[in-house]
């Protein structure tokens, strides 16, 4: 069978378009590095949703931690402190368990042109329940980058805007906002390809692969159970992942270019490669 | 361990029932696997520290192929998910081991160690050798387990140790040397010390990471805390001597407390080590409060 009779076959097959029987004797190289890429749809679909999700809930948790008003404090500091002192393997096995118990009933929702019935039993699935905990999760550990931020945005500015009349809304997203992504931006992207890393968890923690459709760490373990031999599955994910991490990095540091652009060269922040420790 | 009372389960009620519950063997070697958890991680933390050390002073050399190590060392965590590592560490180590050790012991094997979807080794040369006991294969799979950890987290170590070895202030090296001190004199009485300041906050958190990276014992078929919550949990028929429905979110719940008190209590133990390393020191008060490196979840 040829490579391109492989794709064919194969590069589709962690959303279901393909062939449906998985490569079981003789498996070659090919085969493993389609599936595999295939597989990384799926990662891919995680982290993207979970990320965009996550920012704007992790604003407002923010926000809510760095507020006096302890009736969103709390709740705010309990939300991060629950997702961030856990582990995300033992999250999504709660949720997982938790989606399973609960009653299997739809509810018409009407859209305007159209009415989908929603199912409590989507919870279940993978594309839906693991998304909603990462989501969760991303939230609490980007909201506490993005406090850390908020309690470093410079008095000056507010006072600024002040000064300048605004109050309230304006004043936050004209002037706090801003500054806080700015200030945030290196350590949100190393917490972007953290989470891109994480998203390999989510078919080894209860959710099943509904018909093999799973994703690329998936597809890269049934490669090493088949052929007994690690050294070809594992590099071939290791690769993909560095490839998509440089990805990130691109578009962070794109997003990261705009942020700092009225500011002078040398008092931009630069994306630093390394862990965010000392900065 | 049994109490009197629960000779006959079936005639139990309420909170007797659950005392025996909570009293079978099978709970215990659930508790027990607690106590494996954390010999993971207190015996992981020493490895942990020491591979930290090597990669950054590794990757500090002035010898380029070790420089070269280090660096490779150091930014395989940065682009690769720790699951990966932890998956195929264990495997190939393994393989390898049982390699060498076949073509050691019977060099008269002359074909491929892969043949087709299979890794064959002659049966002298497995790991453990195939008639060794249960004890043996669980504490062989423990080990692999450890290498493993300490291998990803030693990564992450060294990039900590790294970093903090580069925040050093340089006019406080350039005073030891006016001091007259050696290259060796000015690492053990100056850079050093003053390096765990720096490192303290990178390293607590690597601390809370490594917590948190334990339930992946489950992933590499050890009986670990997950494996038993899955095990107890799942319902029970009246063909058991404790019957109960689907109790598994309950377990895992109990997980869930467990490491976020394990978490918490870390936490506070780090904030006193750290006001004990900071005063004296000339660094920003709170620093590695939002500055941290979330990477492990």
């Amino acid at each position: 069978m040829s490579c391109s009779q492989t794709i064919a076959d194969y590069a589709l097959r962690s959303i279901g378009i393909g062939l449906r029987a998985l490569p079981k004797a003789d498996i070659t190289l090919c085969e493993q590095a389609v599936l595999i890429g295939s597989g990384m749809f799926w990662n891919l679909y995680f982290a993207s949703l979970a990320v965009i999700t996550g920012f704007f809930f992790a604003t407002l948790l923010a926000v809510c931690k760095a507020s006096d008003n302890p009736w969103l404090r709390k709740p705010a500091e309990w939300f991060i402190f629950a997702f961030r002192g856990s582990p995300l393997f033992i999250q999504f096995f709660f949720a997982y368990e938790t989606f399973v118990l609960l009653p299997r009933v739809g509810f018409d929702l009407p859209l305007g042109f159209t009415t989908i019935t929603v199912e409590t039993s989507w919870l279940t699935k993978a594309w839906l329940g693991a998304l909603i905990v990462l989501f969760l999760n991303t939230s609490a550990y980007t909201a506490e980058i993005f406090v850390g931020a908020l309690r470093a945005v410079p008095r000056g500015d507010i006072e600024a805007a002040e000064a300048y009349g605004m109050s309230g809304w304006t004043r936050f997203r004209r002037i706090i906002w801003p500054t806080l992504l700015r200030l945030a931006w290196p350590s949100y992207t190393n917490e972007a390809i953290f989470l891109f890393h994480a998203t390999t968890l989510v078919f080894f923690s209860g959710f099943p692969a509904w018909r093999q459709e799973g994703d690329a760490l998936y597809y890269a373990s049934y490669f090493a159970e088949k052929t007994f031999n690690p050294f070809v599955p594992y590099p071939i994910i290791a690769i993909y992942f560095i490839l998509f991490t440089l990805l990130i990095i691109l578009v962070f540091g794109a997003a990261n270019r705009r942020l700092n652009r009225h500011l002078a060269p040398e008092a931009r922040s630069r994306i630093s490669y390394k862990p965010q420790i000392f900065r | 361990m049994m109490m009197e009372f629960c000779a006959d389960p079936k005639a139990l009620e309420g909170l007797q029932w659950m005392a025996c519950y909570l009293t079978t063997p099978k709970h215990f070697q659930f508790y027990f696997s607690f106590i494996i958890v954390l010999t993971l991680i207190f015996v992981t933390a020493p490895v942990v520290m020491l591979l930290g050390f090597g990669g950054a002073l590794a990757r500090r050399s002035d010898f380029l192929p070790l420089k070269l190590l280090g660096n490779v060392y150091t930014s395989m965590v940065r682009g690769v998910p720790d699951i990966i590592f932890f998956l195929f560490v264990p495997i190939a180590m393994d393989q390898g081991i049982e390699y060498l050790r076949h073509k050691t012991l019977c060099p008269e094997v002359t074909e491929p160690v892969y043949r087709g979807n299979d890794f064959v080794v002659c049966p002298p040369a497995k790991m453990p050798l195939g008639d060794a006991a249960q004890w043996v294969h669980e504490t062989w799979g423990f080990v692999l387990a450890v290498i493993a950890f300490a291998l990803v987290f030693g990564a992450f170590a060294a990039n900590t140790i790294y970093g903090a070895l580069d925040a050093v202030p340089r006019a406080q090296l350039e005073t030891a040397r006016a001091y007259g001190m050696n290259d060796r004199q000015t690492f053990w009485r100056i850079h050093l010390p003053q390096m765990w300041t720096y490192a303290l906050p990178g390293l607590s958190n690597l601390w809370m990471i490594l917590i948190k990276a334990t339930p992946l014992l489950f992933l590499l078929g050890i009986e670990d805390i997950v494996y038993w919550a899955r095990e107890l949990g799942g319902s029970k028929t009246s063909f058991f001597e404790y019957p109960h429905p689907d109790w598994r979110v309950w377990y895992f719940l109990a997980l869930l407390i467990f490491y976020l008190t394990f978490t918490w209590l870390s936490e506070k133990v780090f904030n006193r080590l750290t006001a004990r390393a900071n005063p004296g020191q000339s660094t920003m008060g709170n620093m590695g409060q939002n500055l941290r490196l979330e990477a492990g979840r």
